[in-house]
């Protein structure tokens, strides 16, 4: 009987070390390095994660999915990250230049006070469609790591482009270029 | 033998949780009618650096601080701002998880994890102390060998 017991606790203590173990390889194998950005580096075309998430500047939600079959340029930004400010004009000259073409500019706003987003686009007039993602729920998925950064995504919705930091008119050329030649 | 007196020893332990709860609620009502920055800054977390409000200095942080001391000003009690916050950002911003859904699982495991803990200490406990007395050698009072003790005998004389 104090055989079988002891052998059931080691075994059990065998088992929660193995499970730990899992644990921390499976963290470090897929935890560390996004898919999005990992596949980009590697010269691939990951699918952009999908999101449906509520309108800044209108009523209701803008679901990614519903932009397939055209080019998106993809903006994550927040109102208190002073680079956003920067390169908030030059992508509304930009939209304003391509938005009758087959691109559609998008802004994702994270971590902020939907207020404050709103403030800032009024400032800036932005014209082109944000959506509020508080929690950053997106963050995570498209593998942002700091703010501002832009994903270029083809009409078939995969990721071609990214440039992290704000964009400068090249960036833009480079990633609208990239996301209308993507076949 | 001193007769106990568990009625009075009852009234007594009654008397003192009372007191000390007397003692511990108005703080407590007071802190969630009227909360001061620095409490609710210690109690949430910057979204974007993950360490508490009071420690932090990026950009939302401050805002957010900003933030509290503004409604504050305005009357709002504890729970309505971090509710605001939390539906804002997230439960992320709490720096202790909530009591109810999946974070109460961060609660109750640790609680778990120590009675089990108890419970696995006092079953080995019990063992070790049965153990001795199972696979204790032969008692002292045990009859030794004739001959053995004779030779024990001899030797002990050549020392004396």
């Amino acid at each position: 009987m104090s055989g079988r017991l002891r052998l059931g606790g080691q075994v059990l203590a065998v088992g929660a070390v193995l499970a730990l173990l899992a644990l921390l390889v499976w963290k470090v194998a897929l935890g560390s390095d996004n898919d999005v950005t990992g596949t980009l580096a590697q010269g691939g075309k990951p699918d952009a994660p999908r999101f449906e998430l509520p309108r800044l500047q209108d009523e209701g939600d803008l679901a990614l999915e519903s932009l397939r079959g055209k080019a998106v340029v993809l903006n994550f930004w927040a109102s208190w990250c002073g680079p956003c400010k920067e390169e908030t004009p030059l992508l509304e000259r930009t939209w304003r230049r391509w938005q009758d073409r087959a691109i559609v500019f998008v802004g994702v706003n994270v971590k902020d006070f939907r207020g404050d987003a709103l403030s800032f686009l009024r400032e800036y007039g932005v014209t082109y469609p944000n959506v509020y993602d508080g929690k950053g729920w997106t963050v995570g998925r498209y593998g942002v790591t700091g703010f501002p950064e832009t994903y270029f995504l083809d009409a078939r919705g995969r990721v071609v482009y990214r440039v992290a930091g704000p964009v400068d008119a090249d960036d833009l050329a480079a990633g609208i270029d990239r996301a209308l030649r993507s076949a | 033998m001193r007769r106990v007196d568990a009625p009075a020893h009852a009234l007594a332990a009654f008397a003192a949780v009372l007191a000390v709860a007397l003692a511990v609620a108005p703080p407590g009502r007071a802190s969630e009618q009227q909360p001061t920055p620095a409490e609710l800054e210690s109690e949430l977390v910057c979204p974007v650096c993950e360490s508490t409000l009071d420690t932090s200095n990026a950009p939302i942080a401050l805002r957010m601080k900003a933030h509290i001391r503004e409604r504050i000003e305005q009357g709002a009690t504890k729970s309505e701002i971090k509710a605001e916050l939390v539906e804002q950002f997230g439960s992320g911003v709490l720096a202790t998880p909530q009591k109810k859904g999946f974070d109460l699982l961060a609660w109750v495991l640790p609680l778990l994890g120590l009675v089990v803990g108890a419970a696995v200490v006092g079953v080995l406990a019990w063992r070790w102390s049965r153990a001795p007395a199972e696979d204790a050698g032969p008692p002292v009072d045990a009859a030794v060998d004739p001959e053995l003790e004779r030779r024990l005998d001899r030797e002990l004389a050549r020392f004396e």
